[in-house]
């Protein structure tokens, strides 16, 4: 196969957003006729590197060539002119319209100048039969539809597009064991018409049934290329990983104390079809961690304890009583003490064009004021007290802290919420795109945190991070627990193989020879 | 489900404007000291295409998920237009009328050029906007006055076949040269798409740009034809700054009593008609009943309250608060 001129080859292509590095000299090349599986870690870059060649993102350097022809796609339009059709993780149906009319969107069929709606029913019908979800009504509109249902939506309008080269990034997440196999079906008969597909799942069986050949990605780069079933699970979970690191991480306590009752106690907690059952336990004193893949149910769990979701089943504990939290101004509440640090703070957070003194303080006015007027000598101590407990570095209380670097509108988020004295804190991947430095101390003042007596649940996208700083790890995967990782345990080793729900860590289930 | 089904469900908020509208023009009519005759329907008809051309205009608007508050001004502003140009011979009377509607069509495509490549809110762009089509219709208009051609008036406010009003007829053909077309065509699909999820929209590749502009620009046009209506029915031009005002916040009561969602992405130009003409049904009520035409304001309000309330209805289901704020 490798005499053969590739379809698509992406040279030397990297992307930065900010400071973080996201794709860093990446190669990659696709042929016809066969199935490319990407691996990598959460922020391995594997997303960034689609975007680029589905048109969405343009690459800060590096070449891509489409039959030996460089090319430079303006938008999704003109990836989707010249033959490339993605599925994309997040998905690109529009609510609004019908099913009919999302799955012909980027090229209807017309007639006099209108859209032929007998010919788009036609197109969709025919879309849908070859994805095998001919279940799915073409005027059912889209928001009306399950989760599962759009991405076999979403399939077939890729398909409608006649695409030489189909990528399909975490296309199956949201599917049923049903929908899977059909889904399969239709990608070996598409590479049996010669199409390219490249195929981006972090489920390793899917990949071991798919795949002809295999990429791993590692910090934005392509580390190893092999042909499928050259290596065995472990080895890949090897290439995946295989990374120094030199993050300072405060000492954990040498024994977790078990002796302390818990102070956040979930039971057969359950809600939609994104919690499943879910039953943990906090001590005061504790940092427990949630890792596992992205998505898997983390951040519901952490909007389940807040108050934020309706219709949950289950029980909540707190200090060993049961309680009903209906909002977050409910779980801030004395009885209760929760903060969450919430995962986009740009719009979950902050209130950006407000100054950091009114950011400050929002979480914390009842406290501050009596009579409804606030308390300015107070609040101005408290802020004081906070700022210097957390170096928050601003060149003045009363700018806008939209103004201030990422790593410092962070440690105002997690301050806004310290001002109340927290017994449960939430963190929702709070390190996510801000620098070492910062990440350091907040990793100090977790640990510090929990030594004062607060319950710490965090969940991260980092697995480092877990392994640095927590006492216990629990692994989601589809809403439940699958795995509770103690101590030692927590290696990284230990959290991927949980995470891509690879049963038992020596059973490589490889059939071939080392590459 | 059948076909049908689908049918129903999308056409839905049409069809409850247009049962809103009949029970209250049966309401209207019943109560009339006159009844039910081709005079009272022709006086009503003239009366409710004057919302329903402004509120078709807003929809198109509202559809990309945008607001446009100078529908009312540039109503105003070809009001006044045409009381200078709609005059003379035919010839002169049809290049009139032209030249109104082209300027219709500038004031739309001004909106959609700022609100589109400016990247300005929409709300804002507009109401900046909008006063400058006002002060220009000031200008064209300081005092009312001027004329129309009064046999193109008569003709297009009266009756054809002695029962059928006029103007019902100009705006069913609107609805069949602009509309349906419009809605049918791979722009109006694309405006749709932006306002229903932009993003999602740009990811599939649809001409989001040229959707947006083509929305603003005809909602210009539409705008305009019911300042040449206003023209028609006056006789003179008036550049009536509270007039133009309720014009446009009624254009968007109307808009929304059609099943039109201000999310975007959602309803039809002919809820939106019946919107209105259900709006101006209402507002006709009292008279009916003899009320001091005092009351007007503040019964249409209720009624507009009641009425937009059983939108919020589905705000119960939602199982994560955060889809509150989406």
């Amino acid at each position: 196969m490798d005499s053969v001129v590739p379809l698509l080859r992406v040279e030397g292509v990297s992307k930065r957003y900010g400071g973080v590095r996201a794709l860093e000299k990446a190669d990659l090349s696709v042929s016809t006729g066969s199935i490319h599986a990407i691996l990598g870690e959460n922020g391995a870059g594997k997303s960034t590197l689609i975007k680029v060649m589905a048109g969405v993102v343009a690459p800060d350097e590096g070449r891509m060539m489409l039959d030996g022809r460089e090319v430079n796609f303006a938008s999704p339009g003109a990836a989707n002119r010249a033959g490339i059709a993605c599925i994309f993780q997040e998905l690109s149906l529009i609510p609004e319209l019908s099913v009919a009319d999302n799955i012909v969107i980027s090229d209807p069929p017309k007639r006099f100048g209108m859209i032929d709606r007998k010919a788009q029913r036609r197109v969709a019908e025919d879309a849908l039969a070859r994805a095998g979800a001919g279940d799915i009504h073409p005027l059912a509109l889209v928001k009306d539809l399950p989760l599962s249902r759009r991405q076999m939506v979403e399939i077939a309008k890729a398909l409608a597009r006649k695409p030489r080269i189909l990528i399909l990034d975490e296309a199956t997440s949201a599917l049923t064991a049903t929908d899977v196999a059909n889904i399969f079906g239709v990608l070996k008969r598409l590479r049996s018409e010669r199409l390219a597909l490249l195929y981006i799942s972090h489920r390793m069986n899917e990949i071991a049934e798919l795949a002809d050949q295999c990429t791993v990605f590692r910090n934005g780069r392509n580390v190893a290329s092999y042909k499928a079933g050259s290596k065995s699970d472990n080895e890949v979970v090897e290439l995946m990983i295989g990374r120094e690191y030199s993050h300072i991480f405060p000492p954990k306590p040498a024994a977790a104390p078990v002796s302390a009752a818990p102070r956040l106690e979930a039971r057969k907690l359950s809600w939609a079809d994104r919690l499943d059952n879910i039953s943990l336990t906090v001590r005061a004193g504790e940092v427990v961690g949630l890792g596992g893949l992205d998505g898997q149910g983390q951040r519901e769990l952490l909007l389940a304890f807040f108050g934020v979701l309706r219709g949950l089943s289950g029980e909540v504990l707190i200090d060993g009583k049961p309680v009903t939290i209906t909002s977050p101004a409910a779980a801030r509440e004395d009885g209760v003490g929760m903060a969450l640090i919430p995962e986009d703070r740009k719009t979950e957070g902050l209130m950006l064009p407000m100054t950091v003194r009114e950011n400050l303080s929002f979480a914390a006015l009842d406290r501050l004021s009596k009579g409804g007027i606030i308390d300015r000598a107070a609040e101005q101590r408290l802020i004081d007290d906070m700022v210097g407990l957390l170096a928050i570095k601003t060149a003045s209380l009363d700018i806008p802290v939209g103004a201030l670097s990422g790593g410092n509108q962070q440690k105002v988020v997690i301050a806004k919420w310290l001002m109340r004295q927290p017994r449960i804190i939430l963190l929702n991947d709070p390190t996510r795109g801000i620098d070492v430095g910062t990440k350091q101390e907040i990793y100090q003042l977790m640990r510090k945190l929990a030594d004062a007596g607060a319950a710490i649940l965090f969940y991260s996208t980092d697995y480092d991070e877990l392994v640095g700083c927590c006492d216990r790890v629990l692994v989601l995967y589809d809403g439940a627990v699958k795995r509770e990782l103690v101590g030692a345990e927590i290696t990284e080793r230990a959290l991927i193989s949980s995470a891509l729900n690879i049963h038992g860590e020596g059973n490589p289930t490889s059939q071939g020879a080392d590459a | 489900m059948k076909d049908w089904r689908y049918w129903l469900a999308e056409q839905r908020g049409t069809l409850l404007a247009l049962g809103i509208f009949i029970v209250m023009f049966i309401i209207y009519t019943s109560n009339h000291p006159a009844g039910f005759t081709a005079n009272v329907v022709q006086t009503a008809a003239n009366k409710g295409v004057l919302l329903a051309f402004v509120a078709m205009a807003q929809t198109l608007v509202v559809l990309t998920a945008g607001i446009d508050l100078s529908v009312g001004m540039i109503f105003l502003l070809t009001n006044c237009l045409a009381s200078w140009l709609v005059v003379g011979t035919p010839m002169q009377t049809a290049l009139g009328v032209i030249a109104v509607l082209a300027v219709g069509l500038l004031c739309g495509a001004i909106n959609g050029a700022i609100v589109i490549y400016g990247r300005l809110q929409p709300i804002v762009a507009t109401i900046a906007t909008g006063a400058v089509f006002y002060g220009i219709g000031l200008l064209l208009r300081p005092f009312p006055g001027g004329s129309v051609n009064e046999d193109l008036a008569d003709a297009l406010t009266g009756r054809v076949f002695g029962v059928v009003p006029a103007s019902v007829v100009v705006l069913l053909a609107v609805v069949l040269i602009v509309w349906v077309p419009f809605s049918r065509s791979v722009l109006g699909r694309a405006a749709r798409a932006a306002g229903s999820s932009e993003t999602a929209a740009y990811m599939s590749g649809v001409p989001i740009r040229r959707g947006k502009f083509a929305a603003y620009t005809l909602a210009g046009l539409l705008a305009a034809i019911g300042g040449l209506f206003l023209t028609f029915f006056t006789y003179t031009g008036e550049a009536a700054y509270a007039s133009g005002n309720a014009y446009t916040l009624f254009s968007i009561a109307a808009v929304v009593l059609g099943g039109v969602s201000l999310f975007g992405g959602k309803g039809s130009a002919i809820g939106a008609i019946f919107g209105a003409l259900a709006f101006r049904t209402i507002g006709d009520l009292l008279f009916v009943f003899d009320f001091d035409p005092l009351w007007q304001p503040l019964f249409q309000g209720v009624i507009l309250l009641v009425a937009v309330s059983l939108g919020a209805f589905a705000l119960f289901r939602v199982r994560n608060r955060l889809e509150w704020f989406l």
